[in-house]
């Protein structure tokens, strides 16, 4: 065992007083550590028309959750399928609160959405989540995770025993969508993956699951609904499911440093408070969910590397170059004239197919009719009309 | 390698960032505020483009949101921390009557000689305030390099509304054809707003009345007709310039499942017909593309034009109907692009310093000043299936098998068995009593 230790201390690249002062126990924690470099987040909210305010108020928060403790708006791809904020029945426009009386305006200042309207589809979501998009499609709507990721996705709507409907015309199955994951798995898109999903009846949709590395939380077992919280009466609407309601109250004590666990993340919004079970999965995944850290999925990796070298990092000055070559000519350029009336008028008529001229055609089938009952007589005629 | 060489010995050109805001109170109280930054870049980026490239189109329907406004403060050199994008709230922002952002980039004249293009990126923000919702016209900023511009044409002598604190800089600038005055708060010069580091810009209405200049060139769109077979779109272009007469781009793009009958096609103007000066027309394909019309229409002075054609709705296939088919399918609006002469001889010279709005639309002569307005986008709704279908049908079909089924079961085994009816107790009684009698029984 101790050869082990050392053998570990050595490939780290630990300094020999921190091997020698700490006890074996911490060092092979330390070991076993969740060994992401990364974190990319999918927060996506299936609803669409007002009345599902909610839906896009859970989203938010979990995306101002994510993007206080630090994963970046690069790092985080947004599917919103409704437009809450700027609606024309919203009585303060550009803003989504998650609070009654208007606490908290959960949209913000500086949101980016990445899939809004139409595009939320399921496959653009199973899309987005294997990877398979077409080669022009931006960056920021690709999910451009890799073996070192730590995933976290969140899922909203509404739902029923195993599937979950997207925007009101089509669904995704549990089965597909554990599918999806074994592909991510297979193609080494992932490290961890947290996937919290608050619909009515969610533990339906991680039944299915069976690739390694998935944790699963939803907010309610296989026969509950998934009620909502408060409604604004100034609104109109309500503005919050209950269980997303506790987990962002939950994340709001994290920050960037804090040390709180899965286990804690369990025990949010029990029975009492939330009326329906909440429910978690937590047998594919491999560490003890009691050593997991939340911001292993709500936060940002920041790794610091420590270096002793100077680096020098003033540039001399280097005169701008041309693109293209070779050196401009001394003609003066212009303004091209922005409607050339007499270009449009005297345009040369562009290439037509051509076409027999008029009646030629009807013309000709007259003919063929003359000549038929010519040669056969008029008697024939009569079959016709 | 290529290297840099320059025209004339004079020092390369640097980038620049400048940025204004203009304020000009509409008569009606509401303000209108229009936000120009401007950057320019040293460089060539790309050789000059052949203009018979030109593209352009338009998109039916976007939402805007606070979530278009953050890639476009991303855009600024300083993001929304420092200068006048700290104004850009987006609570007060989306809650106008008005609201409209761009980014215009384009090749841009650099000197008096013009041998080297310069690229110009600009980012403008336009908004109209409606007073009513936003607060009594009170503003207070507190900025550094920059400057701002009221528009006092209306109020020369402070009839209409009344300026505070009030300067004595005056610039005039030529704008859209017409001369305007604006007072000037230049916000670097440290007299604007002595000791404490904040301008609060009041403006004070004083008269409800007056009569705001038209635009020369404005443009209407809309669907008459009823139904969900047939319709008419009818855009309407307005020319108010007093005795001149310009031609007029108008390009329409219609979706293909409106299918535009292009034989009832006309264009009258003061109810006489005006055929145009060029068409070109390009059908739609089902599915494929769009009808695509493009007209040079001459406008008399001082006249509309109404633009008429009749369309078929057509019916989609049921996976091509989007989750809310009820709301309607958008249109995208018409563009109109014209050379409008300007009331007032316009300065084409681009060395002399300008206020950003003012060099926005570049001049290449005197007379006239290029424009592109677009009108409103439409909404129609198509003849929509019900949805629920599949519950109705399943309810159809089964009251069918049932009555069908149920009516061939009974024709082949049903028998059918002669009974007497049992007489009713009066009836026994009566026949013993007739019995008795020796008379017939009933």
């Amino acid at each position: 065992m101790p050869n082990i230790i050392a053998v570990v201390c050595a490939s780290y690249g630990l300094a020999q007083s921190v091997c020698d002062g700490e006890d074996l126990p911490a060092r092979a924690e330390r070991f076993f550590r969740s060994d992401h470099t990364n974190n990319w987040a999918v927060l996506v909210c299936t609803s669409r028309f007002w009345f599902n305010y909610r839906h896009v108020a859970n989203t938010l928060s979990v995306y101002r959750s994510v993007k206080r403790l630090g994963i970046p708006d690069s790092h985080i791809v947004l599917m919103l399928a409704d437009d809450m904020a700027c609606n024309h029945r919203n009585p303060k426009p550009a803003t989504v609160f998650s609070h009654k009386n208007m606490e908290l305006n959960v949209y913000g200042d500086d949101v980016e959405v990445d899939y809004r309207g139409y595009e939320v589809t399921v496959e653009n979501f199973l899309r987005v989540l294997t990877g398979r998009l077409p080669p022009s499609t931006p960056r920021s709507k690709r999910l451009l995770s890799d073996d070192h990721s730590n995933i976290l996705i969140y899922l909203t709507g509404h739902g029923g025993n195993g599937f979950l409907k997207f925007q009101d015309s089509e669904e995704i199955s549990n089965v597909e969508l554990a599918d999806a994951f074994e592909q991510m798995w297979q193609k080494r898109r992932y490290n961890e993956l947290l996937f919290i999903i608050d619909t009515c009846q969610g533990a339906s949709m991680y039944e299915r699951f069976y690739s390694p590395n998935l944790m699963a939380l939803a907010s309610s077992q296989v026969g509950e609904d998934s009620l909502s919280h408060q409604p604004d009466l100034a609104i109109g609407v309500h503005l919050m499911d209950r269980y997303t309601f506790y987990l962002l109250e939950f994340l709001e004590d994290i920050h960037p440093a804090s040390q709180a666990n899965m286990n804690d993340l369990f025990k949010v919004c029990p029975k009492s408070q939330c009326v329906s079970t909440p429910g978690h999965r937590t047998d594919l995944f491999q560490r003890d969910p009691g050593s997991v850290l939340i911001t292993d999925f709500f936060g940002s990796v920041r790794k610091v590397e420590i270096t002793m070298e100077t680096i020098n990092l003033t540039v001399p000055g280097i005169p701008l170059e041309r693109f293209g070559g070779e050196p401009h000519t001394e003609t003066a350029l212009a303004y091209v004239d922005q409607l050339p009336v007499a270009q449009i008028i005297h345009q040369k008529p562009k290439q037509k197919d051509w076409h027999p001229p008029d009646g030629f055609i009807l013309g000709l089938w007259t003919l063929i009719l003359l000549v038929f009952f010519r040669t056969y007589g008029i008697k024939h005629l009569k079959h016709i009309f | 390698m290529p290297t840099l060489t320059l025209a004339s010995a004079r020092s390369p050109f640097r980038d620049e960032f400048a940025e204004e805001l203009a304020i000009r109170p509409l008569h009606s109280g509401d303000i209108h505020a229009s936000f120009q930054f401007r950057t320019v870049w040293g460089v060539d980026l790309l050789q000059a483009t052949d203009p018979r490239f030109l593209r352009y189109a338009i998109l039916p329907r976007e939402i805007v949101c606070t979530e278009n406004l953050t890639p476009w403060k991303k855009l600024l050199p300083c993001g929304s921390k420092a200068g006048l994008a700290v104004l850009l709230k987006s609570e007060k922002l989306f809650h106008s009557s008005y609201f409209s952002q761009a980014v215009h980039i384009r090749p841009v004249c650099q000197g008096m000689h013009c041998t080297v293009p310069s690229w110009e990126m600009r980012q403008t923000l336009n908004v109209v305030f409606d007073l009513y919702t936003s607060g009594q016209g009170k503003r207070e900023w507190s900025m550094f390099k920059i400057k701002i511009y009221v528009d006092v044409t209306d109020s020369p002598q402070g009839e209409l509304f009344e300026l505070s604190p009030p300067t004595p800089l005056l610039s005039q600038a030529v704008v859209l054809g017409d001369r305007r005055t604006y007072s000037v708060y230049d916000l670097t010069d440290p007299g604007t707003f002595g000791k404490v580091r904040s301008l609060n810009l009041l403006v004070r209405w004083k008269a409800d009345n007056g009569d705001m200049l038209r635009p020369l060139l404005h443009g209407e769109r809309y669907v008459a007709g009823f139904g969900l077979q047939t319709g008419e779109i009818h855009t309407l272009i307005y020319n108010n310039h007093p005795y001149r007469a310009f031609p007029v781009l108008l390009l329409e793009t219609v979706p293909w499942y409106l299918r535009l009958y292009i034989h009832t096609l006309t264009v009258t103007s003061k109810n006489r017909e005006n055929k145009p000066s060029y068409i070109h027309y390009q059908p739609s394909k089902d599915r494929l593309r769009p009808h695509l019309l493009e007209m040079l229409v001459q406008l008399p002075p001082n006249s509309v034009t109404e633009v008429t054609v009749q369309f078929e709705r057509a019916l989609l296939k049921w996976t091509e109907y989007p989750p809310d088919p009820n709301h309607g399918f958008y249109v995208g609006s018409s563009v109109l692009s014209a050379l409008v002469p300007s009331l007032v001889a316009m300065d084409t010279n681009i060395t002399q310093e300008h206020p950003l709005f003012s060099s926005f639309f570049l001049c290449k002569e005197e007379s006239s000043y290029f424009m592109r307005v677009y009108t409103e986008p439409l909404l129609v709704n198509l003849p929509t299936p019900d949805f629920s279908m599949p519950y109705n049908v399943i309810c159809l079909t089964c009251t069918v098998v049932a009555v069908g089924y149920g009516s061939f079961y009974n024709l082949l085994t049903r028998t059918f068995q002669v009974e007497e009816p049992s007489q009713s107790l009066a009836k026994r009684l009566a026949n013993v009593i007739r019995r008795w009698r020796g008379v017939p029984q009933l």
